[in-house]
């Protein structure tokens, strides 16, 4: 006689992880009346517990920095389980390629310590293809997606300023704070330069907002935020989706693979339960992949079947192609006139108040697309490795040291560029043939080379800010031994460029598109080959324009999310 | 403290608001953060005498008067002992290895390099001999006249900056700095002015 199991559950939507893109389709479906599971490949969040708010770094055994006095994996203050790292899951590079891949293992993923940068794309962002000839265009407008930026801002909070900058959209702003004197400073050079620096946009509540707290000025977003005045997945979109009653969480679920059944439609997700090591299956009508791009991107390559001998969805071979990251490139500078500043508060908001959005827009430039820039410093918590320039500038010892630290302290201000970059065939990751994580699941070997556009566009990022260090005043200061510029390479010149993936914008591994042959997904994130199949995180982007990808990812998970809601209703999946 | 600065009104508006979020969002209220924040406080207060991890008693001695000739006590502060700066300097160094070849062999070159010069180690040098020796390590540029120097100018630069790591990060370092944050403000008051600089 078979043995049927007529217990067995079966869910609306199997969510598969827990941050921007999956918290965001868990508030929609729960809320739209579908019953989901979502799996998390790390434990549930206890911002109590867990987050470091407002510890001083004395109250904390390496001060604040990480194990052995080094910022790997950001130290001890960073909002918990954020990992360059991870014992037993580890990742490959092909030899000649140097990536670097951030994850997070907790209930709501990496949104917990994000830079809570909230830009939208722009109407160009969607046609850059047409407009440059590189890459491809998106299968949708901004138009269309306008709406649910509108809704995402409503419902999270962004301060922000209407400016009307070229392809910067402006958005729902709750008002920005005023700015701090390292901001007032660097404005002043930037009008003189004729470079746009207007109030930033974050996702942070400048007043209390659909139930949470106002922001109160600690600057210390990254840490957490127990009050949950900034954006989190897990405090902000995970509660309303438990609030219905509809949607179970199951926490320590690392996915193993997507089970189709005979006609090619995802019936269940196959997990392993960290806690017990067991094997585990939950069935539902319909998945969807939010588990970071590339995780995404593994999960689908992980998906073999008669029917998918290449992995889920992937008849187009793309999945794992045109991955790409935020060109990145710093410098710092010190301004002298910093030192009569009187002692203030200057903490602000847990990021930078203001921002230089792409001003050369539309122009003439030595580059395709565009960067922002970013700036920070001044009078910050004192932190471990803040004092390495000035000592080994002025290096010998005694109370004149202690005295130039503190005349010194507070004067010194970090710029970052995020530049966009154009997808290119050398960078993709795919399963590694041989390496396994301790799961017994194919790990990724990651391919990386950035582009001749890259390397220009970082070039101009160092020109422009030693531009607006020395048009303010400034001069601009070296790295420093324990932070030493990196040797360089003809791909890589030293201390010009991020390496692959170190910005954490990873993205475009399992895009959309409207040819079946170059995309995997279609303009609802719906797979072609598999319609109960959807993706909801930054893998289905098909540029990385130069604004952070968070905000984004949220728009678009909330659009797909409400496409299948309607394609439910009507019982197509 | 630093609730203080939250105004009453904007207190109890804030613990209106977690009474409405309570039914949804997992948030503790201001008042309810800052106390947690002073429990920390007074757990760290009974910390007691520190065990060294890493360094031996003579080195870690010799570590303590390096770090408190470092950064000294003056009128304004305390010194980096007090700030808890050698504690700090064993604990990562038990941790790294980089850093146990590089003090751990720096104090002992310090050491051997008294013994040779002076007839003793570091901490039986009169001041004057301990003045002579610091200031040959204390700057790159004698190692660029005496190559010999080379590595015990590379092991002071690195003491020095985790001197100032672990003086910087305490209490009274944050204090000597005039660090004002890490607070609760229910607004941001932005840049105070400053006389001069307007112009």
């Amino acid at each position: 006689m078979f043995q049927v199991n007529s217990r067995k559950t079966v869910y609306d939507v199997c969510i598969i992880g827990s941050g921007a893109g999956g918290g965001t389709a868990a508030k929609v479906l729960t809320e739209g009346g579908l019953n989901v599971v979502m799996l998390e490949a790390g434990p549930r969040l206890d911002p109590d517990r867990d987050f470091k708010e407002h510890m001083w770094p004395y109250q904390l055994p390496h001060r604040g920095a990480g194990i052995g006095g080094l910022g790997s994996n950001f130290g001890e203050f960073l909002a918990p389980n954020g990992f360059w790292e991870i014992d037993g899951e580890p990742y490959t590079t092909a030899p000649g390629s140097s990536f670097r891949w951030f994850r997070s293992r907790i209930e709501g993923g990496r949104t917990n310590h994000w830079g809570r940068i909230a830009l939208r794309f722009g109407p160009a962002d969607f046609r850059a293809h047409s407009t440059d000839g590189m890459g491809d265009d998106w299968p949708i407008t901004y138009e269309e997606l306008a709406p649910y930026y509108d809704k995402v801002e409503a419902y999270i909070g962004v301060f922000g300023s209407k400016e009307n900058v070229p392809n910067a959209p402006d958005g729902i702003f709750l008002p920005p704070p005023k700015p701090r004197c390292t901001e007032t400073l660097i404005k002043k050079a930037c009008d003189r330069l004729n470079i746009t620096c207007i109030p930033s946009r974050m996702a942070i509540l400048t007043k209390p907002l659909n139930g949470r707290d106002a922001c109160h000025y600690c600057a210390q977003c990254g840490r957490g935020c127990k009050s949950a005045s900034n954006f989190s997945s897990s405090q902000v979109m995970i509660p309303p989706a438990a609030a219905t009653g509809r949607l179970t969480m199951i926490a320590n679920a690392m996915a193993r693979e997507i089970v189709v059944d005979g006609s090619g439609k995802a019936e269940a997700v196959s997990y392993i339960d960290k806690t017990t090591k067991s094997e585990q299956r939950v069935y539902a009508k319909a998945v969807v992949v939010a588990a970071s791009a590339c995780e995404s991107a593994r999960l689908l390559l992980n998906s073999r079947s008669a029917n998918f001998p290449n992995g889920l969805g992937n008849s187009s071979g793309a999945v794992g192609r045109n991955l790409t990251d935020s060109v990145g490139s710093d410098l710092a500078g010190y301004f002298p006139q910093l030192e009569k500043m009187p002692a203030h508060n200057h903490d602000g908001v847990g990021g930078m108040h203001m921002y230089m959005p792409w001003w050369r827009f539309g122009k003439q430039n030595e580059f395709l697309r565009g960067y922002h820039i970013e700036f920070g410093g001044g009078r910050d918590m004192p932190g471990v490795g803040g004092f390495d320039g000035v000592c080994e500038e002025q290096e010998g010892y005694g109370v004149s040291l202690k005295q130039k630290c503190r005349s010194s302290y507070g004067t010194f201000i970090g710029f970052s560029g995020r530049g966009e970059m154009i997808p290119n065939d050398k960078c993709f990751c795919e399963l590694d043939p041989d390496v396994k994580d301790q799961w017994g699941i194919p790990v990724l070997r990651f391919h990386w080379s950035w582009g001749e556009n890259e390397i220009k566009m970082a070039a101009d990022m160092q020109a422009t800010f030693r531009s607006v260090v020395e048009g303010a005043g400034g001069t601009v200061i070296a790295g420093t031994r324990r932070h030493p510029k990196p040797q360089g390479t003809a791909e890589q010149p030293a201390g010009k460029i991020s390496k692959g993936g170190e910005i954490i914008h990873e993205l475009g591994t399992v895009r959309m598109g409207s040819d079946t042959k170059t995309s995997v997904l279609n303009a609802h994130c719906q797979a072609h080959d598999v319609k109960n199949l959807f993706v909801a995180d930054a893998a289905p982007f098909v540029s990385n324009p130069d604004k952070n990808p968070t905000l984004t990812i949220m728009a678009l998970a909330w659009r797909t999310s409400e496409y299948l809601l309607e394609q439910a209703k009507k019982g197509e999946v | 403290m630093a609730i203080d600065l939250v105004s009453r009104r904007a207190l109890l508006k804030s613990l209106g608001m977690g009474a409405v979020a309570g039914s949804v969002f997992r948030v503790i209220p201001l008042e309810a953060a800052a106390y947690a924040h002073s429990v920390i406080d007074a757990e760290k207060a009974d910390a007691g005498g520190y065990m060294p991890k890493f360094f031996d008693a003579h080195a870690y001695k010799t570590l303590q008067a390096l770090c408190e000739t470092i950064f000294p006590a003056d009128a304004d502060s305390g010194g980096a002992v007090e700030a808890g700066a050698p504690e700090f300097i064993d604990l990562v160094t038990s941790e790294n290895v980089g850093f146990q070849e590089k003090l751990g062999g720096g104090l002992k070159g310090l050491d051997a390099n008294c013994t040779s010069k002076y007839g003793k180690v570091y901490l039986e040098c009169a001041a004057g001999q301990q003045k002579e020796i610091l200031d040959l390590i204390a700057y790159r540029k004698n190692a660029e006249v005496d190559a010999g120097l080379a590595q015990s100018v590379e092991f002071f630069s690195l003491l020095r900056n985790l001197t100032a790591d672990g003086f910087f990060t305490s209490k009274i370092g944050i204090k000597y700095l005039g660090y004002k944050g890490n607070t609760f403000v229910p607004e941001f008051p932005g840049c105070p002015p400053v006389p001069g600089l307007e112009a």
